[in-house]
C-alpha cells in the first residue's frame, strides 16, 4: 500500500509534463536563436568566400577549409598571433591594476568612516554615469603633449588610480565584512594597513577573483580607446585589429570570421571555467 | 566564535580616550586609502569635464593653441544635418532598443526562474552573446543578415514574412543595430533573475493563495518587488545605448550607411575629432550629450521615487 503513492508521485501527472515540455520548448528555441550567430560563425570560418554567399544558404561547409585557420596564422596584414598577445597583455595588466586600487578605494568606502566619504563616494557614482566621450578629448590631448599615443600607457594607467564601476562593485562586497573584526584588530593595536592587508582582504578574496575576471572581460572587449590610441597593426589588441582587417579587407569573410571566433573564444572558455563567480559578481552588483 | 566572544569582552573595556585615537586613526586611514582614487577622479574625470567646457568655446585643431570663439561652436551645431540627423537616429535606437532589450530580459528571467534539469545551461546559453566583442558580433551579423546567403531572411521568408534587404535598406540598417544590441541581454536577465530569486518565498506563496491568477501575481506581487532592478537596468541601460559606437562603426563606417541611416551620435564625435581634427566642435558635441545625460538620468531618479519599490520602506 505504501509502495503506491511513491510510485504516482514519481510519475507527473500528464497535464504537467505536457507544460514540462512546451517549456523546454520554448526555451531551447530561444537557446537556439541566441546561439545562432555563434554557429554561424563558426561555420562561416571553415568555408570558402564564395560558399559564404552561396544561394541557396550552406547549413554546413562542403569541403571544410581547416586551412582558413591555419592562414590566419600567417598573414601579414593581420599579425593574429602578436595582436592576441597584445590583448593577453593589455586586458592582464588592466585586471591587475583594477584589483589593485580598486581594493584600496573600495575599502575606504565600505568599511572606514572617515570625513567626506559620502561625498567623494557620490562623485564616484557621477563619474560612473558619465559618458566617456565628456571626459576622453582633454585627456587624449594630454597624453599626446606627453608623447605617449601610439603606447598601451593612456589605457592602462588609469586603471592604476581605480575606475569607478569596480570601486563600486567591490565596495559592495566589503560592506559585507563585519565591523566587530576589524574593530577587534584595531583594540589588539594593529595597524591600519595591516588590518586591510590581513584581516580584511582574505575576506573578500573571492571579491577580488571576479573583479579582475570582469576587468579581463571588458578590456578584452574595449574598443574605442584603443581605435584613438594605438596606430601600427604590430601595437593593436584584438578587438582593433579584427576592426582594421575588416574594413580594408572587407571581402575575405572566412578569415574575418576565423579572427572573430578566437577573439570570442578565450572569453567564452573563460567564462564556462568560472560561470559561479561571473553570477556572483553580477547579482551582487545589481542589487543595492 | 571564538573570535565573538573575545570582542565582546574587549569592546567593553577600552577607555574613552582611546577609543576616540582609534578613530582618528581610522578617519586618517580613510583619507590614506582613497587618495589614489580622488587623485585619479580628479585627474580622469573632474578636470578633464571642466576642461571639455572650456574648449567646447575654442576653435582648436589639435595642433596650435586653442582659440576662444564662445558659443559658435554650438552655432555650428544647429546648422549641422549630421548633428541632428545622428541625435535622431540614437534617440530612436534608444527608445526602441532599451525597453525592448529590458522586456526580452525579464521575460527570460521569469521563464528561467525555475529549477529544471537544463537551468544551468539554459542561464549559460543566454549569457554568452555578452562576451562576444562588439567588432566580431557586428561581422558576424553582416552575414547573418545578408539576404538569400544569410540565415535570418532564409528563416523569416520560411515563415511567411518579406524581410527587407536589411544593411542596405535605410528603413530597417537602425533595426539591424538595434537587434545586435539586444542580443547580449544575459547581463540584465540575471540582474533581473538576482532579484527574482531574492523574493521570499512566503511572500509568493501569499500570493498564490490569495488570487490563482498568475498574472495578478506577476503585477502585483513580482514587479513591484524587482523595480530596484528594473531601475538599475534603466539607467544603465539608457547611458550606455547613447554611447553606441563599434557596432555602428562597423555596419555604417563614419557616414552611417546606408543614407546616413545608422549614423550615431558618438560616430559623429569621433569624426570630428579624429578625422576632422575639429577638437573644439567635437568638445561642444560631447557638452550637448553630457547635460542630455544627466537631465535623462535625473528626471528617471525623481520618478524612481513613485516607481521603485525599496524594503523596509513602508512596514
Amino acid at each position: 500500500m505504501t509502495a503506491v503513492p511513491a510510485i504516482e508521485r514519481r510519475r507527473p501527472a500528464p497535464g504537467k509534463l505536457w507544460q514540462s515540455l512546451l517549456y523546454h520548448a520554448v526555451m531551447l528555441t530561444f537557446a537556439a536563436i541566441f546561439l545562432l550567430p555563434f554557429y554561424w560563425m563558426t561555420i562561416s570560418a571553415l568555408k570558402f568566400n564564395a560558399e559564404i554567399f552561396a544561394n541557396p544558404v550552406s547549413w554546413w561547409p562542403d569541403p571544410v577549409r581547416w586551412e582558413n585557420l591555419a592562414q590566419l596564422f600567417m598573414r601579414d596584414d593581420f599579425p593574429f598571433l602578436r595582436q592576441f598577445m597584445n590583448s593577453v597583455f593589455y586586458a592582464g595588466s588592466v585586471a591587475i591594476a583594477v584589483v589593485l586600487s580598486c581594493s584600496l578605494a573600495a575599502y575606504a568606502f565600505g568599511c572606514l568612516r572617515w570625513r567626506g566619504r559620502n561625498l567623494v563616494f557620490a562623485l564616484t557614482i557621477c563619474a560612473l554615469l558619465m559618458p566617456t566621450i565628456v571626459t576622453f578629448l582633454p585627456v587624449y590631448l594630454a597624453w599626446s603633449r606627453l608623447g605617449l599615443v601610439g603606447s598601451y600607457w593612456p589605457l592602462i594607467f588609469p586603471f592604476l588610480l581605480g575606475d569607478a564601476f569596480f570601486i563600486f562593485m567591490l565596495r559592495q562586497f566589503f560592506l559585507g565584512v563585519p565591523r566587530e573584526l576589524m574593530d577587534a584588530a584595531r583594540l589588539d593595536g594593529a595597524s591600519e594597513f595591516r588590518i586591510w592587508w590581513q584581516i580584511v582582504l582574505p575576506q573578500v578574496r573571492t571579491a577580488l577573483v571576479i573583479v579582475g575576471l570582469f576587468a579581463i572581460v571588458y578590456t578584452w572587449n574595449e574598443f574605442f580607446g584603443p581605435l584613438i590610441y594605438l596606430q601600427n597593426r604590430e601595437d593593436m589588441p584584438l578587438s582593433l585589429g579584427l576592426f582594421t582587417f575588416q574594413s580594408q579587407r572587407a571581402t575575405e569573410w572566412s578569415i574575418s570570421m576565423a579572427g572573430s571566433f578566437f577573439t570570442a573564444m578565450p572569453m567564452v572558455l573563460l567564462f564556462l571555467l568560472t560561470q559561479r563567480l561571473f553570477q556572483q559578481g553580477l547579482t551582487t552588483s545589481g542589487l543595492k | 566564535m571564538a573570535a565573538g566572544t573575545q570582542i565582546a569582552v574587549s569592546g567593553a573595556s577600552p577607555s574613552p580616550r582611546r577609543r576616540r585615537r582609534a578613530g582618528r586613526g581610522e578617519a586618517r586611514a580613510g583619507v590614506l586609502f582613497a587618495l589614489p582614487w580622488m587623485i585619479g577622479l580628479a585627474t580622469f574625470t573632474i578636470i578633464p569635464l571642466i576642461l571639455t567646457f572650456y574648449i567646447a568655446q575654442t576653435k582648436f585643431q589639435i595642433v596650435g593653441p586653442p582659440k576662444y570663439i564662445g558659443l559658435e561652436n554650438y552655432e555650428a551645431m544647429w546648422t549641422d544635418a549630421a548633428f541632428w540627423r545622428s541625435a535622431q537616429n540614437t534617440l530612436f535606437f534608444a527608445a526602441v532598443s532599451v525597453p525592448l532589450k529590458l522586456a526580452l530580459a525579464l521575460g527570460l528571467a521569469l521563464l528561467l526562474n525555475r529549477a529544471t534539469a537544463l537551468s544551468g545551461l539554459y542561464r549559460t546559453v543566454f549569457y554568452l552573446p555578452f562576451l562576444m566583442p562588439a567588432v566580431a558580433g557586428s561581422v558576424v551579423f553582416m552575414l547573418l543578415l545578408t539576404p538569400g546567403a544569410g540565415p535570418v531572411n532564409i528563416i523569416l521568408e520560411a515563415f511567411g514574412f518579406n524581410p527587407p534587404d536589411w544593411l542596405r535598406d535605410p528603413d530597417s540598417a537602425l533595426w539591424a543595430i538595434i537587434m545586435l544590441s539586444i542580443w547580449p541581454l544575459g547581463v540584465e536577465t540575471l540582474v533581473f533573475l538576482g532579484g527574482l530569486q531574492n523574493i521570499p518565498r512566503d511572500v509568493s506563496e501569499a500570493a498564490e493563495l490569495d488570487s490563482p491568477e498568475p498574472w495578478h501575481k506577476l503585477w502585483w506581487i513580482t514587479l513591484p518587488l524587482i523595480t530596484p532592478m528594473i531601475l538599475f537596468n534603466l539607467v544603465i541601460g539608457i547611458i550606455y545605448s547613447f554611447q553606441i559606437f563599434a557596432q555602428a562603426i562597423v555596419i555604417g563606417g563614419t557616414t552611417g550607411t546606408p543614407a546616413e541611416a545608422t549614423l550615431m551620435y558618438m560616430v559623429v564625435i569621433y569624426r570630428a575629432a579624429f578625422r576632422y581634427f575639429n577638437v573644439g566642435y567635437a568638445a561642444a558635441l560631447a557638452t550637448v550629450l553630457f547635460f542630455v545625460v544627466l537631465l535623462l538620468a535625473l528626471l528617471i531618479f525623481r520618478t524612481a521615487r513613485s516607481w521603485v519599490y525599496y524594503e523596509g520602506e513602508s512596514r
